[in-house]
Formats: C-alpha cells, structure tokens, sequence
C-alpha cells in the first residue's frame, strides 16, 4: 500500500502504456481481446485516478510528487507532481479515455490493434504532459503525444485524412520547435542564475528572467500552446483535422488534447514570464475575444456537423483563453473548470456526431431532419449536450462561462461584455443544428437511410448509452455541485494569481490587498444590516 | 411549524423525473396525475407557508432556506437558497395555483397525444423552474429558473416537432430571449463587480448607500430592463410571442400567459430598490410599457387567428404591467400580473375549449354562433372578456385602475403615458368583444362536417374556478377610495421599495381626482365596448367597410407593423452573409492561404536545401546543433 500510495501518480501516467505493452503481444486477429485489454487499462487508470482526487489535499502545494534523477549530467530528472490546476485535466483525461476506447468499440474496424496501441500511448502522453514537473520530460511527453495522434488521423480517418493529419503536424511541429528552443535558453538561463544545469520547472521557475528574454521565451511558447488551444487566427488546422479524424480520435482531440495548450499558458507561460505576459494580455484577450465571435459566426454557416461542432470549439476556447488572461481567481478558476466543461461537452457531441454518422454515412446537416422522431433517446442526449454547450445554468458549462465573464470583468471589463455576445450566438448556431437535423419533416436520410430502411436508424444501443450516461452525469454533476472541482482548483489559481501579481507590481498589489480588506469589511457591514 | 421551502420546488422536479425517466410504465391517465398531483402539492405547501408568514413577527417577515453552496470561488459564493417573503408567496401561489388549474385542464386537452409523458414532464419542469425564479434569494439562481423557463418554453413550444414551422417558434423564443438574457448577465456581473455579492437583500440593503452615481444604478436597472423586454416580450423584443402560440394552448395559457412572460415584471418589483435608484430607467420603463400596450393593442385588433388575438392581447397587458412598475407603483404590477394570470388563464384555456370543440380551428372568421353549442366555455370566456376590459366590480378593474391612477399620480395629473393608457383600455375593450362575438355570436361560419361540442369537466372545471378567481381576484386589492382595504397593497408594502414619488393609497392626491380618473378609464371601456357590438352584431358587414377604407392601416395592423422582416433584412440575413464571407474568404483564403503559400515556399526552397541531405547522422546532429546555437545567439545578441 505504501508503496501504491507513494507512485500512484505514476502509475497513472504509465499504466495505459503498459496496456499498450500488452496488448502488442496479443495477435492482431484477437480483436475483442485486444479491445477488453485497452478498456481494462483505461479503466484502471480512470480507477487510480479516483484516488488522486480523494487524496488532494485543497492547498497550492504540488501534491504526489515523485522526483528520481533521469540523466543527472545534465540536470534532467523524472520530476512529476500534481496541482489542483493538473488534477482536474488528470481526471479529465483518465474520464474521456474510456468513453473514447468504448466508442471505438463500434466505429474503428480495420487495424485494431495498432488503434488501441496508439490511443493508449496518446493516454500516457497526455496525462505525462499534465502531470511533469520538468521542462525536458514534459517536452518529451508532449513530442511524443503527437505521433499517435498523426498515426490516429492518417490511418484511420477519412478520405482527406492524410492531408488533415500532415496540417495537423506541421502546425503542432512549428510551434513546438519553437518551444524546445524556448527551453534551451530557460536551461542556460537557469545555469547563469542558479550555478547548476537543471531542467526542473521548480527551480527554473524561481528565475528572474529579463525582460527580452522573457518576450522571446513566451512568444516561443505561446505560440506552440496557441496552435493547440487553437487561438484564433491559428485555429485552421482543427476543422481539417476533426472532419478527417475518426470518430474517438476527434472525442480525444476535442476532449483533452486542445487542453494541452490552455494548460501550458497555465503552467509555463504566466507564471514563467510575467513581465511578457502583461505585455502581451491586450494581444491575447483581443486574439481570445475575437475567436468567441469569430468562432460563433463560423460555425453558423457550416453545413457538416463535424465542421460546426470544431468552429463551436474555437470559440469556447475563446472564453478558455479570455478568463486566463483576465488573470484574477475567478475568471482563472473558471478558465480551469471550462476546459473540463468543454472537454465533456464539445468530446459528447463528437460522439454524438460519430453515432449517427455510423448509421447514415454522412455529416451533412441538409440531409437531415425530423430524427427526434425515429431515435427519440438519441436526440434527448443530443440536446442535453447541446444546452450544456450553450451554457444553461444547471448543467455545466454555465458554471465556467459565469465565473469567467464575472472574473474577466474586473481587469477585463470590455473583453468581458464582448464574450457576453458569444454566449447568445452559441444559442443561435447549436438551436439552429438541433433544428435542422431533429425537428421538422423528416430528411433525405431519416426517410430513406441511405440505400437502407428507416428502420436502420436504430435508437441508441446499449452500449452507446453506456457511453453517454457517465458524461451526461457528469455534466449534471458539475452544473449543480461543482464545488468540490471549484474547491481543488481554488488554491492553485489563487497562488498563480497572486504570484503574478506580486511579482509584477509589488505596491499595486499592496493597494489592491487594501481595497480588497475594505471591500470585505463593507461587505460584512452590508451582511450585518 | 412550516413546510421546508425546498419540498415547494422538489415536488415537481420529482414528477418531471417520474414521467421523463419512467413515463412509459404509466399511463396517460397516470402520468397527468402525477404531473398535477406534484403541483398540487406545491401549491399546499406555498399556502401553508403563506399562512406562515401571516403570523410571522417583523418589520418583512420571510422564511430563508440556504440549501448548498453551487458557486464557489474566491469572495464569489452564489448558494442554492431560498427567500418565501409576501411577493414569494404571492408568485409561488398564483404559479401553482393556476399551473394546477391547466395541468388538470391538459388531461382532458391532450388526451391521446402519443407525446403525453413528454408533455407532462416538461410541464412539471417548467414548474419546477419557475419556482426556483420566484423564490431564488440571489440573482444567479433567479437566472437559472429564468433560463430554465426559456427552455421549457422552447421545448412546448416545438412540441408538435414533427412541424417545421413550429418548431422555429421555439427556437426564435429562445434565441430573441438571449439576447434579453446577455443584458441580465452583464447587469449580474456589474452588481456583483460592485458589491460583491448578488444576493438579492443584500444587494437592496447596500444599494442606497453605495458610492457608485447615478449612471451605475441607470446602466444595471436597464440592462436588467433588457433581460426583462425579452422574457416579458415588450418592444423591441416582442416578436416571439405570437409565434410562440404553436405550442398546445394550456402551454400558451401557463407559460405565455399567466406565469413566465410575467418574470420580468417580478425581476423589477424583486429589485425594486435597484430600479428607483435609477429613475431614468423607471421613465424609460414606463414609457415602453405604455407604447407596448398600445401597439400591441392596436396590433390585436386585426389578428384573425384567436390565440394571436390572445397573445398581442398579453403583450399589451404585460405592457401595463411595465408601465406600473415604471411609475413606481411595483405593488400594483404584481397585483396585475395575479389578476392576469387568472383571467388570461382563463380567456387561453377557453380559446383552446374552443379549438378541442371545433377539431382544431383556430380563424375566428369560421367560428360565429358557438354559444349555443358550448354553453360553459362562452360563460366563462364572457367572464374572462369582462375582467380584462376593465368592468367595474372584476378583477381587471380594481388592478388596471391601481396602474393608471399610479401613473397619474406619478406625472403629477394627466399626463401623455395615462391618457395612452385609458385609450388602450378602450381598444382593448374592442378586441375582447371583437373576439367575443366572433366566436360566439352572429352566424355559424364553420363548415356543416364539423360537430363542435362542449368540451369534458376535466377542461370546463379549471375554467369556471378561473372565472370565479376572475371576478373575486380583484377583491383583494380594493382601493381605499371604494371603501376598501387594499390588502395586497399592504402585504407587499414592506417587500417593494417605497417609490420616492409616493404612491402610497393616494392619499396625497384627492380623492375626487382618483375617481374622476377611475370613471374616465371605465367610460373607455365602455365605450370599446359599445363600438365592438355596433361593428360585429349590429352592422356586421361595417367591418369590412373599415378595412377598405383604411387599407394602410390594417395592413400595418395586420402585419405587426413589419418588424419581423425589419430584423430578417437588418440583422439576419446580414450576419448569415457576413458569416459567409468569413468562413468562405476569411479562413479558407487569407489563413489557410497563408500556411499553404508558406509551405509552398518551404517546398521549392527544400528542393534547394536537398543537396543538403548528405545521409550522414553526424551531418544531420551538427545542423540541428548549429541551428539551435545561431538562434540562441540571436536571443542573447538582442
């Protein structure tokens, strides 16, 4: 037990590889062996995760550290730890690895060996990403999650895949070169200002970085995070490559791998370099802000869903992106928390989508209509997704928009009123996708099915709606209760917050220490009467 | 000892859970007993607390329930709580009051409706939400039960789906409602901004004495004003309205008569001290209320389809209620919103009798003559008709009469916003009858294969309860210059904020004016009246002869003075193109040019570098290595 408990983050990140492990040694025609094998694993580690939740103390701390020397010549070690910014991604990754390996069940028929090989190294990749504690190994993590998602797109997507999957790796390529040079120069400044090679974030982030240097470094990073989140005007890459992905590749890509970026802001970027990041929040903020809108009016006019639903993530990254940089503790919190919002919703609606195009063998909204009355299971699920995308209060996603708008708005006040905007026009896009594929006469494809009888088109199975129940709860769960995600994540923000604004403006944060005493004690005067 | 405030809203929430999740082990008959039997329940508890509160001590008395923290951040604590104060009880009441009225009234009207369960549970959720709306204790759980009503709305709405058209109504309600809805989370996010809290007695206690001016005060009243033009469907967000009438009429009844469409008049008398900070929001309140009133009336007087007649005819009575709450007499908006919500209820539940009996014909130009055949439904629908116009001794009377004598009292005499407001009452006496005896009088219009026929007890009981709630409601609320009490006004009195231009019984202005006015608005009435029955019984074809001679006028009238296609042509139709051009120009063109154009490049100059690719490891590390110290040397050059 002690033994458990002392690598239990480990175990976590590496238990899917080791799934992996396995199931390459099973022959590829044992495709339901192979199957049972990866839902095991990711099982287990969803499992194991569970107990990182129970076990995190509410504190700023990195908690579950583990910290083994890896190549010492060079300062590198295995350093990994988790904070209640890392756990909630943690979860959210040890969740949606499931959902995805159970969806593949039905839709990934060729090669399902490799498949479930390459989900599960995408698994331990992601979740090493979230969880390193040193600048090297998170690199790695981080290189090393892209093959399995290029192998993932270019074999088993669809008849574009290759020029999708080559996009999605050379836009992911150019910023993350960018990085490891970015890191290079941490790594020397590091030497100059310690006296020891180390590639530990820890250490490093103890740093004082000039200010150029600084603007170089965050830009280096920022723009690789950028590409991922994707911020706009970076974001042409995602709809190529979720039309093309299959469908758990897109549930995975939409559910924690766009992730990847607002969690390296989170973790390198802000805390790393302040000074740059209070030069470049106007920048970001309008880049974040554009994208809400931008994103919404996109996403109105498409005609595949697949496309709809990705232009639906540009611009909920948009509010991601905006609470951020809004950098005070709620509109943070909430940014923290609508990552795990959008992971869950945008990652359903991809299943969703990824149901019904099994069914009919197209994504075009046109040839719908009228489906709530052939698969009525099917088109509640659908609309319960949708209304927790466009944030009604109750189901999740109101939780993190609110925080974020009421957050953004104290440092942030127009970007704030801007993104109110977004929150109209995400009803109009996704009411009016509902409209077209649900309601109405039936379509070309609810009528005929293609080639096959209306009665084809099947209510959900058994298993699909093993798939949705667990994300349906969960999305009721954070939109009534969030508080213990709320209460997780709260000291971590408040420490990164705080920090930034210390370190950056040590008399201003000494007025709003004041200002925020008087506020309190007004506030207790106004209780009081 | 009182019921927990919790079971008053759990209630329904369980019988939507019994009938979404397990409406297919009941039957029809059962689910719309479990639906009715939830909001009866409801409404027991409500009234006990009511009981409560009376012999409850204080200054306000109230009953407080914080049931779990939702939101939690940092000073941002919104709780799961609940406030039952007078103007709670007087909402929670008439809400499952009349929600019970036309749940038992919807068993008999969609009787057969494969889509019952469906149905029924949506309706128990609308309950549900509208109670978390009206007795919520801080602003962002009112927003959910706000929000949570839109999407019933949006669900009943479109609940004939299979129908295109009608399912669009739906959608329009709730994307126009949005819009209203991004002006509530703005004026949430400022409150909240200053004060720190979005608790609403909090927020009331602090407001008077904040430092913010007068324009904070002017820019969260109005932006809570726009939350309210749209739930409230006043100008210039009315449009969904009428085309919400696609939902099963008790849905119109409960939900676009009686209860939801009246939230933002609760919003404001909720928050009244916020809004008599600001009175240029109160002017600007009052003033669209009385020209919503008016246009909506005027719009009612053309509509041939009855529950159109119906729905302008609301957006014009909701009009007066804005108009109350904008002179500051916040009492006599709730009293109005009660007394509306009985006879509305009723007058909808009535056309829908008429609709079941007539196999679904809803044009009053093929109805005439009905009177005979459905004796209850005319009885209680001429009630209904009596107490909306303003007939002394109904309710309508006693509640529209508090509004207009709160406005003139409020603009000193007679000003513009009462004498709109006395024309209107005279024009809605007009279309009430027009409708009246289209329906019911004159000549059979309707085809000789129709029966129609009275419809069952289980519809005509929940209207001749509303009729008697219809002639008694108003007896709560008489003035004091009739001799009366006004108790409402009295119970409502410490929950409201005291309008500074004292409306308080009217005792400041004479008693003699107070009835001078009452005997103008009633002369209106009368009057509207009298030119209905000269047009529609005893000169029938002189309706005609009007409409050729103002073809202008009716056609404006007709077509809702084309605001519909104004917002089609200005704001639809130019953000679908511009979208277009985005999408199609934007992305595709310029980004994406860009990344290919740059991989082009990088493709021509490769087969350049080619010569490069040596095959040797070494080659390849020296390169990788050279790269990355001429960058480094260019980060530390600079």
């Amino acid at each position: 037990m002690y033994w458990l408990n002392q690598h239990l983050l480990s175990l976590v990140i590496f238990v899917p590889a080791i799934g992996a492990g396995l199931i390459l040694m099973l022959p590829a025609q044992r495709s339901g062996a192979i199957k049972r094998v990866a839902l095991v694993a990711s099982l287990v580690t969803f499992a194991l995760s569970y107990f990182l939740f129970s076990g995190f103390r509410a504190n700023a701390a990195f908690q579950f550290i583990e910290k083994v020397a890896w190549i010492p010549g060079y300062g590198i070690s295995y350093h990994v730890g988790i904070d209640g910014i890392s756990l909630l991604l943690v979860m959210l990754t040890t969740f949606i690895a499931p959902v995805t390996i159970l969806s593949a069940f039905d839709s990934i028929k060729k090669r399902v060996k490799g498949f479930m090989i390459a989900m599960l190294l995408l698994e331990t990749g992601m979740l090493g990403v979230f969880a390193a504690l040193d600048l090297f190994l998170f690199y790695i993590f981080w290189e090393a999650m892209l093959i399995p998602m290029y192998l993932i797109i270019g074999i088993w997507g669809g008849e574009r895949r290759l020029y999708a999957a080559i996009k999605f790796v050379l836009f992911t390529m150019f910023g993350s070169l960018l990085m490891l040079v970015a890191i290079l120069a941490i790594y020397r400044e590091g030497y100059l200002a310690l006296g020891q090679y180390t590639t530990d974030y820890l250490k490093l982030l103890t740093v004082d970085l000039g200010a150029r240097a600084q603007i170089w470094m965050f830009l280096a990073f920022a723009l690789s995070f950028a590409i991922k989140v994707p911020l706009f005007p970076f974001h042409t890459w995602l709809p190529d490559a979720h039309v093309e992905a299959p469908t758990p590749g897109s549930v995975i890509l939409a559910g924690v791998l766009l992730k990847l970026g607002g969690y390296g802001f989170l973790r390198f970027c802000i805390p790393m370099f302040p000074g740059a990041t209070t030069l470049f929040t106007p920048l970001v903020v309008a880049l974040a802000v554009i994208g809400i809108i931008y994103g919404a009016l996109v996403a109105m006019v498409q005609t595949d869903m697949k496309k709809l639903v990705a232009y639906s993530s540009v611009s909920h990254l948009g509010f991601v992106m905006l609470g951020m940089f809004a950098l005070s503790l709620q509109s943070v919190s909430g940014s923290v928390l609508q990552m795990v919002n959008h992971g869950l919703s945008t990652g359903a609606l991809f299943l969703l989508v990824g149901f019904i195009y099994q069914r009919t063998h197209t994504r075009e909204i046109a040839a719908y209509g009228g489906l709530a009355s052939v698969m009525p299971g099917f088109a509640v699920v659908f609309i319960v997704v949708t209304l927790s995308s466009i944030g009604l209060p109750g189901l999740n996603g109101f939780v993190g928009e609110f925080l974020i708008i009421v957050g953004s708005f104290q440092t942030q006040p127009a970007g704030a009123i801007i993104a109110v905007l977004g929150v109209v026009l995400s009803a109009v896009y996704l009411l009016w996708l509902v409209h077209r594929v649900f309601f109405g006469e039936p379509g070309k494809v609810v009528s005929s099915g293609t080639g096959s009888d209306p009665e084809q088109l099947l209510d959900l199975t058994s298993r699909e709606w093993s798939i949705v129940l667990p994300v349906l709860a969960l999305i009721i769960l954070l939109g009534v209760y969030p508080k213990p995600f709320l209460n997780r994540i709260e000291p971590a923000v408040d420490n990164l917050v705080h920090t930034y604004q210390e370190t950056l403006l040590p008399e201003s944060a000494e007025q709003l220490k004041a200002e925020r005493l008087i506020a309190d004690q007004e506030l207790e005067w106004v209780k009081d009467h | 000892m009182t019921a927990p405030i919790y079971l008053i809203t759990l209630l329904p929430l369980i019988g939507f859970l019994i009938n979404g999740l397990l409406g297919r082990f009941l039957t029809e008959r059962q689910s719309g007993m479990v639906a009715s039997g939830t909001v009866l329940g409801s409404f027991l508890i409500s009234a006990q607390l009511t009981m409560g509160l009376m012999t409850r001590p204080g200054k306000n008395p109230h009953f407080v329930q914080t049931l779990f923290t939702w939101i939690e951040a940092g000073d941002l604590q919104i709780q799961a709580g609940y406030w039952f104060d007078a103007l709670a009880a007087v909402m929670a009441l008439v809400v499952t009051g009349v929600g019970l009225l036309i749940h038992i009234y919807s068993i008999g009207y969609m009787r057969g409706d494969p889509g019952v369960r469906r149905y029924f549970a949506f309706m128990n959720l609308f309950i549900f939400m509208m109670l978390n709306l009206v007795l919520a204790d801080n602003l962002a759980l009112l927003f959910l039960g706000w929000e949570g009503v839109g999407l019933c709305s949006y669900l009943l709405i479109g609940f004939w789906f299979q129908d295109e058209s009608k399912a669009r109504a739906g959608m329009k309600a709730f994307i126009v409602n949005r819009v209203g809805d991004a002006g509530f989370i703005i004026a949430m996010v400022l409150l909240y901004h200053q004060f720190g809290t979005l608790n609403i007695q909090q927020l009331a206690n602090a407001a008077p004495f904040a430092l913010a001016g007068r324009a904070f005060f002017t820019a969260v009243t109005l932006l809570l004003f726009l939350g309210a033009t749209g739930k409230s469907a006043q100008i210039p967000l009315h449009i969904w309205l009428p085309d919400a009438m696609a939902g099963p009429t008790p849905v119109s009844a409960l939900i676009h008569a009686a209860t939801m469409v009246t939230a933002g008049v609760y919003l404001i008398a909720r928050n009244s001290v916020l809004f008599t900070l600001a009175p240029a929001t109160m002017n600007t309140i009052a003033t669209i209320g009385i020209l919503t009133a008016f246009l909506a009336a005027s719009m009612a007087i053309t509509q041939k389809d009855i529950k159109k007649v119906l729905a302008y005819s609301t957006i014009s009575q909701l009009g007066y209620m804005f108009t109350a709450v904008g002179v500051g007499a916040f009492s006599a908006g709730i009293f109005h919103l009660m007394t509306h919500a009985f006879f509305k209820g009723l007058l909808f539940l009535g056309a829908g009798s008429v609709i079941h009996g007539l196999g679904g014909e809803q044009n009053i130009d093929n109805m005439g003559g009905l009177k005979k055949h459905m004796p209850s439904t005319h009885l209680t629908m001429l009630v209904g008709v009596l107490a909306i116009t303003g007939v002394p001794g109904l309710s309508g009377f006693f509640s529209k009469d508090e509004i207009l004598w709160g406005a003139f009292v409020r603009y000193e005499g007679f000003s513009w916003i009462w004498l709109v407001g006395v024309i209107t009452a005279g024009m809605t006496a007009f279309y009430m009858f027009r409708l009246l005896f289209r329906t019911f009088y004159g000549q059979p219009r309707w085809s000789n294969q129709l029966h129609p026929h009275e419809s069952p007890s289980v519809m005509t009981l929940p209207l001749i309860l509303l009729a008697f709630l219809s002639i008694l409601g108003g007896y709560v609320g008489v003035p004091e210059v009739l001799g009366g009490m006004n108790h409402f006004h009295h119970l409502l009195e410490p929950v409201v904020a005291i309008s500074p231009w004292g409306l308080a019984g009217g005792h400041e202005a004479s008693h003699f004016m107070e009835l001078l006015a009452m005997f103008i608005s009633t002369v209106a009435a009368l009057g509207g009246i009298y030119y209905a029955y000269k047009v529609y019984i005893l000169q029938p074809r002189m309706a005609d002869e009007l409409r050729d001679k103002l073809p202008g006028l009716y056609k404006l009238s007709f077509n809702k003075y084309y605001v519909d296609e104004f917002y089609g042509a200005a704001v639809v139709r130019p953000l679908v193109a511009f979208s277009q051009v985005l999408w199609t120009w934007f992305d595709d063109r310029v980004i994406d040019g860009l990344v290919n154009g740059s991989a082009a490049l990088i493709g021509s100059g490769s087969r350049l570098i080619r010569q490069l690719q040596s095959g040797l490891i070494q080659h390849y590390a020296a390169f990788i290595l050279g790269g990355v110290i001429v960058i480094m040397a260019i980060i530390y050059a600079s």
